[in-house]
């Protein structure tokens, strides 16, 4: 038992949740930008599947790092735009575009896929995003935490600083939290509802592709197919674990890399008494049961899935 | 850019619509057929021929099409009334996986028992698992579209575990697979030297059961107006909890019966791949139908047509299949304008 709690103090644990919470704080990000605004975004699981195999293909293809990941949000932006202009001026249902546009990223990642590689089964690997700082990687918990953490790493927790810096603190983020809060006053104070709605779940979705692409430049390496997994999903429950809050998305976050990491580790100890698949499972159940402690207290954008329409009550 | 109400559709239109926006879908398959370097002319030729050019075609079409009408039933009836059950896929798995707990040798009786039996099983098991979410909504207010989403990883790291445990067939040389069903409850072949099995005819008959529900009965008109305005349903006297709890059952049941159907009619025993993502394609098909329960028959078939179609184009023309989920997810999405114009008109001003 003194092994199963020993692992909680080892900083190779820590280092592993944050590394696992990573994808998670760029997807979770993402989507509570978009749902601020008002806009709920299912297409989450397949843009991180598309800025997944953008990151990757961008750099097997010979770009460098930085031009993966750019080109990867890239794409997101492009899906983002077409939710953006399915939902909010032409107001189709939220649900099913979003789903669509899943469905859409998903299968044009694969397509693309195959047509880069039509028969490999074993998907090749790149040169991913090396630990920002390996020469100081020595330094006792410090080193594993922080330094021996990759670039896009440092990039998921700056972008919870500036989402929250630019949503509490500026014009911007006063009139993307106003259009997700009463539509009708932020058209009276001047604010283009629609070009900010869009304007917002494009940039989220930019974070989600690069929550993906992640998984492909920082963690795996290569384009697997299915790799996403899920995560996209389990942003969406931690987006009201966290209160539609950057800081506690951050949090959320971090909980579920650890409950992750935790699991994964206590595979290996107790693995052989209990199917493998039970603690696969955890990470879901998890997250259904997030849902279901917050659900009560839930304060959601008053304008969450509303389209808005000029003129119209 | 203004969107007025139209006071009503002509026919035209709304005919025409729909149609337009599949034909837009398959016109813009010329691109990732372009960028693959396929000769788009043969391909599509490859594609028409492989869905419908001979009676094995056809065939393999309405076997494709069988889960296909059953699953977006399922989404059919529970996007009429807001559920957002994103979750047919796994209720599809826990319906074949009850068909085979029971269908597999545990009880061994006549057929005109047994596939009763397992088609009961099948849908009792997808309605008991679609019930979780719905309460959950409706007692927590917990958004049931994650929830869903969320319990189809379960259920398929469920039908792994069970298939490498408890489940496994021991004359399966240790695959993750399980016993197969016995022949007293195999849903029995329709059609001569094809595949087309009874569920075919089990899920033809849902799709009128389902429709003559939707518009002739109480229910389908408590769902109805539940989807349409809950509050103005509410004040009516109508318990929305309850008529929710009842949606999600059905719907999780014809998402079981699809699982059921694959299993005892099509392959025989329950793998880790049965169901090469039914219950999402079910979305498309319910979409593509604009939600009507006999709009779905078409709408599965074309979307089976699709998926047999570029099988055989693949295997022609080295074009990935994928393909077949890309023109399926635009189709989904040019609907989705289709339903737009024919329920308003965009005035540019």
């Amino acid at each position: 038992m003194g092994d199963i709690l020993d692992i909680l103090t080892t900083a190779a644990f820590w280092a592993a949740a944050i590394r696992i919470a990573t994808p998670l704080i760029f997807g979770t990000l993402g989507e509570l930008i978009c749902e601020r605004a008002g806009v709920l975004n299912l297409g989450i699981e397949g843009i991180m599947t598309a800025g997944a195999l953008t990151g990757w293909l961008s750099v097997y293809l010979g770009a460098d790092l930085a031009t993966g990941v750019l080109l990867a949000a890239l794409v997101g932006v492009v899906f983002g735009l077409l939710h953006g202009l399915f939902t909010v001026p032409l107001g189709l249902s939220q649900h099913v575009t979003g789903i669509g546009i899943t469905l859409l990223a998903t299968s044009l990642s694969y397509f693309v896929y195959r047509v880069v590689l039509p028969d490999t089964s074993s998907p090749p690997r790149i040169d991913a995003f090396p630990p920002v700082a390996a020469e100081l990687g020595g330094i006792p918990v410090l080193g594993p935490l922080l330094f021996q953490q990759t670039a896009l790493t440092w990039l998921a927790l700056l972008a919870v600083i500036v989402v929250a810096y630019v949503l509490y603190r500026t014009p911007v983020g006063l009139a993307v939290r106003t259009v997700g809060e009463n539509p009708a006053a932020a058209e009276a104070q001047g604010i283009d509802v629609t070009v900010v709605r869009i304007g917002a779940v494009m940039v989220g979705s930019a974070l989600m592709a690069v929550g993906g692409a992640f998984l492909t430049m920082s963690a795996f390496n290569a384009f697997f197919f299915e790799m996403v997994n899920g995560r996209g999903w389990i942003c969406i429950a931690l987006v009201v674990f966290a209160s539609w809050q950057p800081g506690k998305a951050l949090l959320g976050a971090l909980l579920f890399g650890a409950f992750d990491a935790y699991q994964v580790r206590l595979q290996q100890t107790v693995g052989s008494l209990v199917p493998y698949q039970l603690f696969l499972m955890l990470p879901y159940l998890l997250s259904i049961l997030a849902l279901v402690v917050m659900s009560r207290r839930a304060a959601y954008p008053k304008a969450l899935m509303i389209p808005y329409r000029k003129g119209e009550r | 850019m203004r969107l007025e109400q139209r006071e009503r559709t002509p026919v035209a239109l709304a005919v025409g619509a729909p149609v337009a926006a599949v034909a837009l879908s398959l016109a813009l398959a010329v691109l990732p057929l372009w960028a693959a370097g396929a000769p788009i002319g043969p391909a599509f030729v490859a594609m028409v021929k492989g869905a419908l050019g001979s009676r094995f075609a056809l065939s393999e079409t309405l076997t494709r099409a069988t889960p296909l009408i059953l699953t977006g039933l399922a989404v059919v009836v529970a996007f009429r009334a807001r559920l957002w059950n994103i979750g047919a896929e796994g209720q599809l798995y826990l319906g074949a996986m009850a068909a085979v707990l029971v269908g597999s040798g545990a009880v061994v009786l006549s057929p005109v028992v047994m596939i009763p039996l397992v088609l009961v099983a099948g849908a009792a098991a997808g309605a008991l698992l679609m019930l979780v979410p719905t309460l959950l909504k409706t007692r927590l207010g917990v958004d049931e579209v994650v929830t869903t989403l969320l319990l189809n990883f379960v259920v398929l790291l469920f039908v792994q575990m069970m298939l490498e445990g408890p489940m496994q067939d021991p004359m399966s040389l240790g695959w993750p697979q399980s016993a197969p069903i016995i022949p007293e409850a195999t849903l029995p072949p329709v059609l001569e030297r094809t595949r087309v099995h009874a569920g075919l005819i089990v899920a033809i008959a849902a799709a009128l059961v389902v429709w003559i529900m939707m518009e002739r009965t109480v229910w389908g008109f408590e769902i109805r107006a539940t989807g349409a305005n809950p509050d103005a349903a509410r004040f009516a006297g109508m318990r929305i909890g309850w008529i929710m709890v009842r949606v999600g059952l059905i719907s999780g049941a014809l998402a079981g019966l699809a699982g059921v159907s694959e299993v005892a009619g099509l392959k025989g025993y329950l793998t880790r791949d049965l169901s090469p993502g039914f219950g999402y394609s079910g979305i498309a098909v319910a979409m593509l139908a604009q939600l009507h329960p006999l709009g779905v028959l078409a709408a599965a078939f074309f979307v089976a047509a699709v998926f047999v179609g570029a099988d055989s184009m693949s295997r022609a023309l080295g074009v990935s299949s994928y393909i077949a989920n890309l023109i399926v997810a635009t189709a989904l999405l040019t609907m989705l304008l289709a339903g737009l114009v024919t329920r308003y008109r965009i005035r540019w001003r």
